[in-house]
């Protein structure tokens, strides 16, 4: 049986951690409310370049002549996989949940014959994926000097990921990160990103019909709004995975709040039974003596 | 007037009636105003030209990496950059 200084050294401690765990939920729930606005901000944008992508798409016909962006290198043997994790911790399963998709797909394109590489965003999934993939890591993109990950950066991913599309290195990239459901609901999301899928959303019909004019023609428009799109795209992802982050550590230190509060009730109980054991045995010493005399 | 918009991947940095934009287009300038035939272009980096009505001075905002749609509900401009001046 713990000494009754032990147990209170033990409550203090605990609720130390449980004042840490508060704070942090505080503080993810407010970065949360941001995250989220900035998502929607965000959302006008991607909505518009969808729209006039999926309307554009229909009019050209993918062939050898398109660009490679959009009809792809020819073969689907080397993937890249894009994993965009957090820099921080003490969000749950939000990381291992993005890490164990990716792991997963890389498996089944691995026992399918193809070859994986991996190109990281944000520090949080690196040593799971280098543990398993030791030598197919192709770069890590540091997230950790800003604040938060925003357009500047899905600019320079974007920019590298052409390049290497470009150089020949890959045929085929898909996007891992979490969508935001809710705050209680984060979905990891598997999302091809090169060749840039063809938008099927439902084309929003603005022109009434009308004819409209191209200027210049609709290739070469198309040519130019695809890196667009695929940056909008990472753009996108990241501004989830940025609420996704913060929903999920709200939720883990709520529980992890609760717990220390249990823990807390446990010990105190623990603690006034052995006090009251400890009065007893004293008042029983006492008594005993007094008949003795 | 012509509705006019002017987004930003970070947000909607216009949304309003004007009665003219000046749009750099990548085949040359273009007036918009209202009842133009619909129309897609790309743009080149350069100053988006706002005329508020007919006589006012017009408001300039630079723009990077833009792309115009001119559709039923108006003109609509996305842009990557944007610097108001």
């Amino acid at each position: 049986m713990a000494s009754l200084k032990e147990l209170k050294g033990r409550i203090n401690s605990v609720k130390s951690t449980q004042k840490i765990t508060k704070a942090k939920q505080m503080v993810a729930a407010a970065k949360l409310r941001k995250a989220q606005a900035a998502a929607e901000a965000a959302r006008p944008y991607a909505q518009r370049l969808a729209a006039v992508m999926a309307s554009l798409a229909s009019r050209v016909t993918v062939s050898e002549s398109s660009p490679r962006l959009l009809a792809g290198t020819g073969s689907d043997q080397r993937h890249l996989l894009v994993v965009a994790n957090s820099d921080k911790g003490l969000a749950g399963a939000f990381n291992a949940n993005i890490v164990r998709a990716a792991l997963a797909k890389a498996a089944s394109l691995r026992a399918q014959g193809k070859t994986v590489k991996f190109y990281l965003i944000g520090r949080k999934g690196r040593p799971v994926i280098r543990r398993a993939y030791p030598n197919d890591i192709v770069k890590n993109f540091e997230t950790m000097h800003v604040r938060q990950a925003g357009f500047t950066e899905a600019e320079q991913v974007a920019a590298e990921l052409t390049a290497m599309y470009t150089d020949g290195e890959f045929d085929v990239a898909h996007l891992f990160y979490s969508k935001f459901r809710s705050a209680l609901l984060q979905e990891p999301t598997e999302q091809q990103i090169i060749p840039v899928p063809a938008p099927t959303a439902a084309v929003e019909e603005t022109t009434g019909g009308a004819v409209v004019e191209y200027e210049p023609d609709e290739e070469t428009i198309l040519a130019d709004l695809l890196p667009r799109y695929l940056r909008i795209q990472l753009f996108g992802a990241l501004l989830e995975n940025a609420a996704s982050e913060q929903g999920a550590s709200m939720t883990a230190m709520d529980n992890a709040t609760r717990n220390a509060g249990e823990l807390i009730n446990k010990l105190t109980i623990q603690y006034n039974r052995s006090r009251q054991a400890a009065i007893t045995t004293e008042l029983i010493e006492i008594i005993a003596g007094a008949e003795a005399l | 007037m012509l509705h006019f918009e002017l987004v930003t991947p970070a947000r909607l940095v216009r949304s309003e009636d004007v009665y003219m934009v000046v749009v750099p287009g990548s085949e040359g300038e273009e007036g918009v105003l209202e009842g133009h035939a619909p129309y897609m272009t790309t743009m080149r980096n350069g100053a988006l030209k706002i005329y508020r009505t007919e006589n006012a001075a017009p408001e300039e905002i630079q723009v990077e990496g833009g792309f115009a749609e001119l559709g039923r509900d108006g003109l609509t401009v996305l842009a990557e950059h944007v610097a108001e001046g």
